[in-house]
């Protein structure tokens, strides 16, 4: 494994570590491939950014043990795409079909991308960390590059003429006159030939792409405003039973005592018991609900941290981080005119994708398969091995594209309950968890502590950075600011709640600390904000977005009356981003309204603009929860706050008009984008707030009752 | 206790064997699979269940199904006429006015409805309307962009 992806599958990727099972061997490809022609990428070029294999050769190869994804074109001349991604709102569906279309030269309705089934799709680690776009597209468009030359070269064998003449139309294969003409299907007709991606192969420079780079519609939309579209929610088998779990009274709670017997003697109904586990399963959701709740159950809660004493805990429980210094620290504080030390504190908040955990379970001849919406179908496979004690081969998981995850869908318990109660009632189950169940039973992006401690020259050279930053997690805790000393640490800690990905995962909390306490620096030497950024910045893509971002905000223009203004820059998983922000605040209500959000992104060369914006809009919104209000409240292992009428997210009259800068560099690789546009608005608001009222915020959310100081 | 209850969802009369309590939403999901109607929060918090009853968005998940009987309920499903879209459909496949879909029949209805009392609703308007319907993916800023398509007083097309 290379280094920059140890760096981005940190801790809080993955709960039970991963183990590598490229489980989608040469064996089942064999059985799966029947005819026609297939191109395979090995799983080390997806790793890697280094290709690896062999080049040049004709005819069968050995098909290599490791197989990442494959293109596969059959004998009716359908182009099928192997991937074990997940479809979650991201739209790579269409991303994918572009790319895959592009090197092909076929129409993208010609092209099915099948995705995140065990059965069929090769071994992928998951959907996180913004690597479908870096890793998986360019390696697809060399397995459709090589695919069009494979073809090539068939068709020119059919002709006895040489390739080079032949071409593609129309996803028709033509000689130099177009006086005869092939289909995909024709070409492929009888065909048995497997290889495997050449490393010399040539893909299309961004600057020439014609079908990437253009803003395609996401491809199967019409499924999903017609209602179409199947969810994990919506499926339905035959015989299938609906689910319900009793749950524990807290987190961790032991149980000590219960009766079952009413809703035994309920009919259609079946309590499954093991160990603290009670499940039932009836017939119909209403039946389920009155079983669920006819059982009396007692439990043992241990006494646990609330909110009001979480950051202290998490301080108290830290662990020693890993020091990996660079210059002095101390030397830089001795040099330095002015000095700061400040803390900085972020909160638990929950992810809440609209479609809940759900799962459809189904045992078939000792053989299980589960449909559930997760963004690691393969972790989620190993975790129900583990559970059942039954080999990863007699399991498949199979995602529909999924209700949205935003890094919260990457266990599988919902699929392992369902699962338990499909065995004890021999019939399929379907288990969808409730809002409640959502906000008690899922994982939250950690909470933190950061503290920071740094030295500023006047003209604005910050000369000392020591960072540390407690439990919340390592991403974006680097600097692409030019400073000449610092030490930058993460520090485990225990969590209260159970804690996971999230979009972004602490990338937003160090950015939010880096960029307020930049903010503050900036304050103390009184220079404008921009300008001491600017004083520290030498990397030139840094430079660009933040210059992007204050041009279009019209930052050297006069403020405007009543409004502060705020702004942070970043970088992170490839790519960078500014952030500039105007705010105002009611003066009865104190109530902070984000009137105007300017974001620029660079992520490379863009793959398809209309998504890549909306994605940025997206995040943008999505972060002014994060920013704002939403903060889960719990206490003694119970969540407080775990209701949509209790957590306040964020809605359309939150909206700020928004407008997105991209800056496409068609010379550089295409980075992910799900993620990085999301870190930046916290510090942009806090610094604007602190512009307009001179209060200087340093706690995630920043203000859920407003600014009650402010007039 | 188990009543039968004669509906009237998009257009077709139908009768259907349940609780009279028991939440339109699941009578909708689980019984006459029309599952483009969404679960979301069971506390009319987030739109995801809107449907038209008599033309007005109501909250399913929180409608008991004997309080709509024999009144006109209009789902996602019901949208679509003889294979063409609605234009709030059209709208928001011309805004990319959503990313995971899941809160898009919610949406689409919701908007129905305001556009059926109001047909060229002001930006203001429209956030006020739609301010019960939450989007996690943050499409909304494309979601007004795509009723004032539908409306007619979008200003521009959507980038």
């Amino acid at each position: 494994m290379n280094d920059d992806l140890e760096l981005e599958l940190e801790r809080y990727e993955l709960f039970a570590g991963p183990t590598y099972n490229f489980n989608f061997n040469r064996r089942q490809f064999l059985k799966a491939f029947s005819g026609g022609i297939a191109l395979i990428v090995p799983v080390t070029n997806l790793i890697a950014h280094q290709d690896q294999g062999e080049s040049g050769r004709r005819g069968n190869e050995r098909v290599p043990d490791d197989i990442g994804a494959w293109i596969h074109i059959d004998e009716k001349g359908t182009v099928s795409v192997f991937t074990g991604k997940v479809e979650i709102g991201q739209n790579i569906r269409t991303s994918l079909t572009q790319a895959v279309a592009e090197e092909l030269h076929v129409p993208l309705d010609t092209i099915r991308i099948v995705m995140a089934d065990t059965d069929l799709t090769p071994f992928d680690l998951g959907t996180f960390g913004s690597l479908t776009t870096p890793r998986m597209a360019p390696q697809l468009r060399k397995a459709a590059a090589a695919a069009r030359e494979t073809l090539i070269a068939l068709a020119a064998e059919q002709w006895k003429v040489e390739p080079a003449s032949v071409r593609i139309m129309n996803a028709r294969f033509v000689n130099h006159d177009a006086s005869k003409s092939l289909t995909l299907a024709e070409v492929a007709k009888g065909q048995k030939l497997v290889k495997t991606i050449p490393t010399d192969i040539a893909i299309t420079a961004a600057k020439d792409w014609t079908v990437a780079g253009t803003p395609v519609p996401k491809v199967d939309g019409r499924d999903f405003v017609t209602g179409k579209h199947q969810y994990t929610t919506d499926l339905r088998r035959e015989g299938m039973l609906y689910g319900r779990i009793v749950r524990p009274s807290a987190l961790e709670a032991k149980l000590v005592s219960s009766d079952t017997k009413a809703a035994e003697a309920m009919p259609g109904v079946v309590v499954v018991r093991d160990g603290d586990f009670i499940g039932v399963v009836a017939p119909n959701r209403e039946t389920a609900i009155r079983a669920e709740k006819a059982i009396a159950v007692h439990w043992q809660a241990p006494g646990q941290p609330g909110n009001d004493e979480l950051y202290a805990y998490l301080k108290k429980n830290a662990e020693a981080g890993r020091a990996r210094p660079v210059g002095s620290v101390a030397d830089g504080m001795a040099t330095a005119d002015k000095k700061l030390s400040q803390t900085y504190n972020i909160a638990y908040i929950a992810h809440a994708p609209l479609e809940p955990r759900a799962a459809v379970a189904e045992w078939t001849d000792g053989k299980l398969t589960v449909w559930t919406g997760t963004q690691r179908p393969f972790g989620v496979r190993e975790e129900l091995a583990e559970a059942f004690h039954i080999p990863q081969e007699k399991i498949r998981v199979i995602v529909p594209d999924t209700g949205s995850g935003y890094g919260g869908k990457h266990t599988g318990e919902c699929a392992i309950e369902a699962a338990r109660l499909a065995r004890a009632s021999g019939k399929p189950v379907k288990l969808v968890w409730t809002r409640e169940e959502e906000f008690n039973w899922a994982y939250f992006r950690p909470a933190g502590v950061i503290e920071v401690n740094s030295g500023v020259k006047n003209d604005g050279a910050v000369t000392a950075w020591e960072f540390h930053n407690y439990n919340s997690g390592g991403s974006g805790i680097q600097v692409k600011y030019d400073f000449p000393n610092h030490d930058i640490q993460f520090h485990n800690s225990k969590s209260p709640l159970r804690q996971g990905s999230y979009r972004g995962l602490a990338a937003t909390a160090n950015h939010f600390a880096r960029e307020v306490h930049m903010d503050e620096l900036a304050q103390l030497v009184n220079m404008d904000p921009v300008q001491f950024r600017l004083k520290n910045i030498k990397d030139a893509r840094l430079k660009a977005v933040l210059e992007a971002a204050a041009d279009k905000f019209g930052w050297s223009r006069k403020k405007t009356d009543g409004r502060g203004r705020g702004i942070a820059c970043g970088f992170e998983k490839g790519s960078y981003i500014a952030t500039a922000s105007e705010v105002s605040v009611d003066a009865k209500t104190g109530r902070v309204k984000i009137e105007r959000v300017v974001e620029s992104f660079e992520c490379g060369a863009i793959v398809n603009q209309l998504h890549l914006h909306n994605q940025v809009e997206g995040a943008v919104v999505q972060a002014i929860g994060g920013a704002l209000f939403e903060n889960i409240q719990f206490k003694n292992g119970q969540i407080l706050n775990g209701k949509f009428s209790q957590y306040r997210l964020p809605r359309f009259s939150d909206m700020p008009v928004i407008e997105v800068v991209l800056v496409d560099r068609k010379d550089l690789p295409s980075a992910g984008a799900g993620e990085t546009p999301i870190v930046g608005l916290a510090p942009a608001i806090s610094n604007a707030i602190f512009d307009l009222t001179n209060v200087r915020l340093r706690s995630l959310p920043l203000a859920p009752e407003g600014i009650v100081s402010h007039g | 206790m188990p009543n039968v209850t004669s509906l009237n969802v998009n257009g077709k009369k139908l009768r259907v064997d349940v609780d009279s309590q028991t939440p339109l939403l699941y009578v909708l999901r689980d019984y006459l699979n029309l599952t483009g109607t969404k679960y979301g929060c069971g506390e009319a918090k987030c739109g995801a269940c809107t449907v038209l009853i008599e033309g007005q968005a109501m909250r399913s998940c929180v409608t008991p199904v004997s309080r709509v009987s024999d009144k006109q309920i209009t789902t996602i499903e019901g949208m679509e006429q003889d294979g063409k879209l609605h234009p709030l459909q059209e709208a928001f496949l011309k805004a990319d006015a959503l990313q995971c879909g899941y809160c898009t029949s919610g949406m689409i209805m919701a908007a129905a409805a305001l556009l059926k009392k109001n047909a060229k609703p002001s930006r203001d308007e429209i956030v006020k309307h739609m301010d019960a319907n939450v989007c996690r993916c943050g499409t909304y800023p494309r979601i007004v962009k795509a009723i004032e398509i539908a409306s007619g007083t979008a200003k521009e097309v959507a980038e």
